[in-house]
């Protein structure tokens, strides 16, 4: 896992190593200026020589001022890398995700990538930036003060053998202990946050229903147990301050004790005082970098569930890949399904769609009719390759979909979602996804094709309105029309609508179709609808049900020979939704 | 604005977002703010008073402690080492045990405080978060209207995080670094005042640098957060559209753009994090040389003999070296805490706007409830009288009490009737004018009309989502504003559009209607919403737990569900808003059919697109621009030749 996500630093690998080396530069300075400052004290001022005190004071300032220049340059170098670190994180994850087939797009819902795409790279930026300066920072800190205590005295600095086990047993306690405790407390923190997510969204459905006070009790029961792991947590944090506080303390006494005592009897040969001044320094240095090492390793386990969905993100291969030497140019809109099966899991007993075969030929209109769960758009999905046959195969054009590149067999299959959405810009901005560089009379074609020219004509802005994101400030028929009249521009082979035409009243719709009819003749339609009257004219009708094809043929065929064609006829007609 | 259906949440990023990533960076103090947080305080003095004692001892023991070195040296080592001194090593034995039991009392000190500490903080959060989810849940519609979603979000995550920051760590570290200050600036004082006055004014200008660092960092900062919204706000829009993206193959424009927004967030960040890298090793090393410049200084003050003055007046002779050897010590724990207070200014003036922002939304008003009659389970005797029953009768009534003191019982028949309505969600634009209807006990009332005509206000008006600015609305002949809010709305029930389920198992959604239903009662609502073949279809059937708004499920069978929930509740009067127009028509001819049996007798308000489901109604509205323009049933108003002639036969656009 490490291995995947240290890709991702790519340019800014100078900056995270150099972070490191620069750190180093200042531990090592930090770790001298005490040893000179002993040295002031001995020799300087306990001595009383002022000319010493300024000798010492110099390689002192310059010292400091080196250290300072470490530390300044490592804090930008670890700026640097820890940004870009992120920043190519994103990079590379949202890059992947525009690769991922629909497939994939399925497995980790929108929510999750984005949450992946934001929470999880801060998290892990933040570890990142610990690792490259802490963890280097205090082992070295740890490493160098005990090299230097124990070139000051290494009877004395043996203490610090004696104590350290110590506070690493107590240390590695605490953290065993707080560890569950804490990611419990995480998973319940979710577990609120989604409570007051369904609040908010469903305030309505709450009030309606009087629910506010059993809500209320849901929601402290949660915060409840917050409360009472994170006090249990906190209570065993608690013990690291004072368990470190007593390891310097106790230090503080061995060494008090046996310093003195060496000072006095040998006279100050064996140890000077200040050297004993600069020995506290080191037990503090020491121990606080062992304290470091603990709660990095806290950080690094807390930002490891991240670092993981990270990777799931990176490591998703598409399920579509595309041919090598792959075929550029469609040469008709003609479609066939050829022995067509097709699940969404690998591993379902049942076909989503079962042994499909049907031929269509280039120009033709065709209407798809069925239930809800029939897999009306499943089976158009398979056009444009928005995900692969399980058997059979899949022809357009003559040729299996899957020799075709992908972007060439997109651009001449264009396909309105049934889940569609508009982007935040313009309404031209919104168009030209379909032609990048289409003229205005182009625009304005397409628009008048799906009936969608009147009601811009209508905005003050007319074709520079802004769409707000989601397409909020459109009603859904206009909406649907505007997505229409998006694919349309991409002059394709092939049209899809998949339920394209539900918010557009029946007049409009048959407008359009007439259109369609009258201006793109040569185009392959595909319309998948709920309303019986917006498939009533295709040239065939395809009735699904249960992920089979039931019935194909015109509508007068099907009044007579299918039933579920004719059920759901007479069910719209007696309900007298259409005369369209 | 007008109609819930066409407002567009901003899509979140899923649960547990943590990590401050939308925290913004608020300087600006607000003392009211501080003063309410203490309020949260005041429950627990008692702990308060401890706490403070135990952070005065500990860092009594951790001044001491550096105190201590230096007595060690002047009063022990020094004197010892020469011959025929009056110390013995049993002095030092003494010394040292005392200072042990100090320490110790420190340590203890410190580690009671940590745990008191926990109980304070992680209560008092639990306090600010129980008090703000049940005060939203007082809060009216037109709050969530106008707040983003993210927003309120971000009470609960971002900002009560913030606080529990603050008060958990900065709060008792600020306290304690504060302590050690003082007594480290007292004990400076009692040795040297020139020193001591040459350390404040070299802190003085080290703190003006880091204000300056601060100042520039804090401007970044603010660029880095505006980086990080236009990077998500992209993230966002785009996966969310993923699937449109790939249909028109506009990958490529969407990497361009997103490195472009990408490249400019690393800059801002790495800008920012740079100056805020820095601070630490700056402060560290003026440290240093502080310390050399007092050693330089005091040494030279020692040579010149200047007089020393201290707390206690000026003293006979010049400063000792004992005292500069500890004053250079001092001046080494007095930079410490000062560093540790900058850090922490950072942390508390974020939770302190996280502060101002959840108070503002416990200051938002409640929804107001005037009202006094209630609804109780009722029992009517052979003469028709009628009487309040402790059981459940199956039978309701409006108990009134009146102003002379008698009380009245009015049955609940589900009679509704506005009367010359006006509304406006936005003060100065009426949504709705001059509305005026009657609904009788089991009649079905459709309101058909183009988005924005004010169907949908209709029904937000009948179960007091809003309030009206004109007119009347009677039900059973009570205006509804004397009927207490929650019995007006335990009598109605409501199918929307956008289906709200809930984090639990399929039957805890179903009972959401009534909480006291059995599994049988579930399961006869479901059969009768055509769910229970599907949901008997679910891995776990109804034990089936959904999460994340039942994101497994279709939307049409989303809708089913709530219309189970709905019907499970049993109300006297329900509205069904676009409740089946992501069901087939096939199936929604079942649903129709289960419905209509249920509702027999009882009012039904529709609102529904496809002309089909309210065909059958006994009387159809049709709004324009928040008027009624046309009433009657299917047969009177084709045969006006009116507006819904023209809807049904297709001339004129419904959406």
């Amino acid at each position: 896992m490490i291995k995947r996500l240290a890709k991702c630093v790519r340019e800014y690998k100078k900056d995270a190593i150099l972070t490191p080396v620069f750190v180093i530069g200042e531990v090592v300075m930090e770790v001298i200026i005490p040893l000179l400052m002993a040295s002031l004290i001995d020799n300087g001022i306990n001595a009383g020589s002022m000319d010493f005190v300024l000798k010492m004071g110099v390689i002192l300032l310059v010292c400091a001022i080196i250290s300072m220049f470490f530390g300044g340059i490592a804090g930008r170098t670890c700026a640097v890398a820890s940004a870009g670190f992120a920043k190519n994180l994103r990079h590379d994850m949202f890059y992947n995700i525009q690769n991922y087939a629909f497939s994939n797009i399925d497995k980790f819902s929108t929510a999750s990538l984005v949450t992946r795409l934001t929470t999880d790279v801060n998290n892990v930026q933040q570890s990142f930036m610990m690792i490259i300066r802490m963890a280097v920072r205090s082992p070295m800190m740890f490493f160098f003060s005990f090299i230097f205590a124990f070139g000051i005295n290494a009877k004395l600095a043996s203490i610090f053998l004696c104590v350290v086990p110590f506070l690493l047993l107590g240390m590695f306690l605490i953290i065993r202990k707080a560890h569950p405790l804490f990611k419990r407390v995480f998973k319940t923190y979710d577990k609120l946050n989604s409570i007051v997510e369904e609040n908010v969204r469903g305030i309505r459905v709450v009030k309606s229903f009087n629910r506010q006070n059993f809500e209320i009790n849901k929601f402290q029961d949660i915060s409840g147990s917050i409360y009472n792991d994170f006090v249990k947590a906190e209570k065993t944090i608690a013990f690291n301050a004072p368990l470190m506080q007593m390891s310097v303390y106790i230090c503080t006494i061995l060494i008090s004790w046996f310093g003195a005592k060496l000072v006095v009897n040998s006279g100050g040969t064996e140890l000077s005082t200040g050297e004993l001044m600069s020995l506290f320094t080191y037990t503090a240095q020491l121990l606080n970098s062992l304290m470091f090492v603990s709660m990095i390793f806290v950080m690094m386990t807390m930002s490891k569930a991240s670092a993981e969905r990270i990777v799931e993100v990176l490591d998703e291969k598409s399920d579509i890949a595309e041919k090598e030497n792959a075929e550029t140019l469609v040469k008709d809109g003609s479609i066939i399904f050829d022995n067509v099966d097709f699940s969404y899991s690998k591993n379902a007993d049942k076909l989503c769609l079962d042994n499909i075969n049907i031929s269509i030929s280039s120009g033709e209109t065709i209407g798809i009719i069925g239930g809800t769960g029939s897999s009306k758009s499943t089976l158009v999905q398979l056009i444009p390759r928005l995900y692969d046959v399980k058997n059979g195969c899949v022809k357009v054009g003559g040729k299996d979909v899957r020799e075709y590149s992908i972007e060439a067999l997109r651009n001449e299959v264009a396909m309105v979602l049934q889940k569609n959405v508009l982007f935040s810009g313009t309404i031209k901005d919104n168009l030209r996804w379909g032609k990048e560089d289409a003229t205005d009379e182009e625009i304005i074609k397409a628009c008048s094709l799906a009936c969608a020219d009147e009601f811009i004509e209508k905005f003050p802005d007319k074709y520079d309105t802004y769409i707000e994101q989601g397409g909020a400030n459109v009603s859904g028929g206009q909406k649907q029309r505007l997505c229409i009249a998006r694919a349309l521009l991409k002059k394709p082979k092939i049209l899809i609508l998949d339920d394209s035409t539900s918010a557009v009243d029946t007049a409009t719709d048959a407008k359009i179709r007439k259109a369609f009819r009258e201006e793109i003749p040569e185009t392959t339609k595909i319309i998948i609808a709920q309303r019986i009257s917006s498939v009533l004219d295709a040239d065939r009708i395809i009735v699904l049900d249960d992920g089979k094809i039931s019935a194909v043929g015109n509508h007068n065929y099907l009044l007579e020979t299918s039933c579920i064609y004719k059920e759901v006829y007479e069910s719209q007609m007696k309900g007298g939704d259409d005369n369209g | 604005m007008a109609d819930e259906k066409t407002r567009q949440m901003p899509p979140m990023g899923g649960p547990g977002r943590r990590g401050g990533m939308v925290a913004k960076p608020d300087v600006k103090i607000n003392k009211d703010t501080v003063k309410r947080l203490f309020r949260y305080f005041s429950e627990y003095k008692f702990h308060l008073v401890f706490v403070m004692i135990f952070i005065i001892l500990s860092a009594v023991a951790s001044v001491a402690s550096s105190l201590f070195l230096e007595t060690l040296i002047d009063d022990y080592i020094t004197p010892m080492l020469f011959p025929n001194s009056s110390v013995t090593f049993t002095d030092l034995f003494v010394a040292l045990c005392k200072i042990g039991i100090l320490y110790v009392c420190g340590a203890l000190a410190g580690l009671l405080y940590n745990r008191i500490m926990s109980n304070v903080s992680q209560g008092i959060l639990k306090k600010i978060r129980d008090r703000m989810f049940a005060h939203m849940q007082t809060l009216p519609i037109k709050y969530f209207d106008a707040h983003n979603f993210g927003d309120t979000m971000s009470f609960y995550t971002n900002d009560t995080d913030a606080i529990r920051q603050m008060i958990s760590q900065s709060v008792p570290q600020a306290m304690s670094s504060l302590v050690t200050i003082v007594s480290i600036f007292f004990s400076m004082l009692r040795q040297s005042v020139w020193l001591t006055l040459f350390v404040v004014v070299f802190l003085f200008a080290i703190t003006r640098i880091i204000g300056f660092i601060g100042k520039k960092s804090g401007t970044y900062f603010m660029k880095q957060q505006r980086s990080v919204a236009s990077v998500n706000s992209f993230i966002e829009e785009m996966i969310n559209g993923q699937r449109v993206v790939k249909v028109f193959c506009h990958e490529d424009e969407n990497k361009t753009e997103f490195d472009k927004r990408n490249d400019e967030l690393c800059h801002n960040m790495t800008t920012a994090n740079t100056y805020g890298n820095i601070v630490g090793p700056i402060m560290n090393n003026m440290g240093y040389i502080l310390y050399l410049a007092l050693a330089v200084l005091g040494g030279v003050l020692a040579i010149k003999g200047v007089t020393n003055l201290t707390l206690f007046g000026f003293d006979d002779k010049a400063i000792t070296l004992g005292t500069i050897a500890s004053f250079l010590t001092m001046s080494r724990n007095f930079v410490m805490p000062i560093s540790h207070i900058s850090q922490q200014i950072n942390a508390i003036s974020m939770a302190l706007a996280g502060a101002e922002r959840i108070f503002t939304l416990i200051d938002e008003e409640s929804e107001a409830d005037e009202g006094y009659v209630t609804l109780v389970n009722a029992k009517t005797d052979k003469d028709g009288n009628i009487t309040e029953s402790e059981e459940r009768t199956g039978e309701w009534a409006w108990k009134h009490p009146h102003g002379d003191g008698t009380v009245t019982y009015t049955p609940l028949k589900g009679d509704i009737v506005l009367d010359d309505v006006d509304f406006a969600y936005v003060e100065d634009k009426t949504v709705l004018h001059n509305v005026s209807l009657y609904a009788q006990p089991g009649q079905k009332v459709a309101f058909v009309g183009a988005t924005g005509a004010g169907k949908t206000t209709i029904t937000n008006l009948i179960n007091r989502f809003y309030d009206i600015a004109d007119g009347k609305i009677r039900y059973d002949g009570i205006n509804i504003n004397k009927i207490r809010k929650a019995d007006l709305r335990r009598s109605m029930g409501i199918v929307l559009q956008d289906v709200n389920l809930f984090t639990g198992t399929v039957m805890d959604n179903i009972r959401y209607g009534k909480l006291d239903a059995t599994d049988e009662e579930c399961i006869a609502a479901a059969k009768l919403a055509n769910a229970d073949g599907f949901i008997r279809m679910l891995p776990n059937g109804y034990n089936t737990v959904l999460e994340g708004d039942g994101s497994g499920l279709s939307q049409g069978q989303r809708q089913l569900i709530s219309i189970a929930r709905a019907a499970v509740a049993d109300p006297p009067v329900m509205i069904l808003d676009e409740a089946t127009s992501s069901i087939d028509t096939r199936t929604e001819a079942i649903v129709q059919r289960g419905m209509d049996a249920l509702m027999h007798g009882r009012t039904v308000f529709v609102i529904a697109h496809r002309l089909s489901t309210v065909k059958n109604s006994d009387v159809i509205m049709v709004l324009e621009r928040g008027r009624i323009i046309e009433r009657g049933n299917h047969e009177k108003l084709i045969s006006e030749k009116g507006k819904y002639y023209q809807l049904y036969t297709g001339a004129f656009e419904l959406d």
